[in-house]
């Protein structure tokens, strides 16, 4: 399967979405991602039995967050799709990466270019 | 423990909407293990302010740091040299510490992250609830272990109201009535005498009634 997923994308692996902390998610914005999302197992399928629905908590507390701060909670999701389902994963690529071009630059990657216009240790 | 959460963002913005410079502390002790202001939740915190001044335009900075305790001079003097870099503290202690903290350094504005709630456990994995209303005479003695000051809505000493029904609470049904959990103990330690014996009237001026209380022990004073 040579399946595609759009280059604007980064993946970032862990061990397991249980390990993805609501501070990670943050940091992500903060950074200036536009967009994030978690991908996990199917939920009932975790090798460490609850590391994904933890995962699926933690995503609706920082979306909360970063509704309360005015960045869109709705530039963060989760998504289960299973570990050997290749075109699943590029098709929520897809999905994930129009849903973010429609919503536009995350507010703080604006911020961001603005304030360090000729800073270049600043890649966003 | 001391079971707080945190302010919703909005009102902690507001505190130190004309800050540049701020200075988040956290506390290792009760609100760490209650999730609401260790030194994770310090960075969460940390995060979302500086994202939600860049969205305005502006930056924040921000320097975070978690002392043992808020309730304690020796551990609040860690930051006399560094407070004065900053134009405000906002501190993710209890009302206690954030106190501590205001009376300590006089001339620094400090701000509450948290709402204080109460005294009390987690019952499970993010569920706390409250024990102990710190009246200053304790009666779990006589009530199988079971605070009814806490625990019933009206602070009843001498058995349920007539509005407990089926274990609970009238004032919420998921709420269980104290009495019936401090009867159904004494049932089972055999100990039902306890609950003839009438609770005497109380003195309330050892709780908050009778103004805000000190203990004083000369044996530890220096
Ligand atoms: S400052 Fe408050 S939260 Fe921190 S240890 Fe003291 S009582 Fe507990
Ligand atoms: S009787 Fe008083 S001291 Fe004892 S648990 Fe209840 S409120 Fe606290």
């Amino acid at each position: 399967m040579r399946l595609s997923y759009p280059d604007s994308i980064r993946i970032i692996q862990v061990p397991c979405t249980g390990r993805v902390d609501v501070i990670h998610l943050m940091e992500a914005f903060q950074r200036g991602a536009d967009g994030v999302y978690v991908v996990g197992c199917l939920e009932g399928e975790c090798h460490y039995l609850t590391g994904n629905l933890r995962a699926k908590k933690r995503v609706q507390y920082t979306k909360q967050l970063l509704d309360e701060i005015g960045v869109g909670g709705d530039r963060l999701e989760m998504y289960n799709i299973a570990a050997s389902d290749g075109p699943r994963f590029s098709e929520v690529a897809r999905e994930m990466d129009e849903k973010i071009r429609a919503l536009g630059p995350s507010p703080i990657k604006t911020m961001l270019q603005k304030l360090h216009a000729d800073d270049l240790s600043i890649h966003v | 423990m001391i079971v707080a959460e945190r302010k919703p963002l909005d009102e902690i913005i507001g505190f130190i909407k004309d800050c540049k410079k701020i200075l988040i502390v956290g506390c290792n002790e009760c609100v760490t293990v209650c999730y609401a202001g260790g030194k994770k939740e310090v960075a969460i915190l940390a995060s979302a302010l500086k994202m939600a001044f860049l969205k305005e335009g502006k930056e924040l900075e921000v320097k975070e740091v978690t002392l043992e305790r808020q309730c304690d001079q020796e551990y609040l003097e860690e930051i006399r040299d560094i407070i004065d870099q900053y134009d405000a503290v906002v501190s993710m202690a209890c009302g206690v510490g954030v106190q501590f903290m205001a009376e300590k350094y006089q001339s620094m504005p400090v701000y509450p992250a948290l709402n204080t709630l109460f005294m009390g456990g987690a019952e499970e994995m993010g569920v706390w609830s409250e024990r102990c209303q710190g009246c200053g005479q304790c009666i779990l003695g006589q009530t199988a272990g079971i605070c009814p000051i806490t625990r019933c809505a009206k602070r009843l000493l001498n058995g349920p109201c007539g509005g407990s029904t089926q274990g609970h609470c009238e004032i919420n049904k998921d709420l269980p009535c104290a009495w019936q959990l401090i009867l159904d103990r004494l049932k089972a330690l055999g100990r039902l005498d306890d609950y003839d014996r009438l609770i005497s009237i109380k003195d309330w001026s050892t709780e908050r009634s009778g103004g805000p209380r000190k203990i004083v022990r000369e044996d530890l004073q220096q």
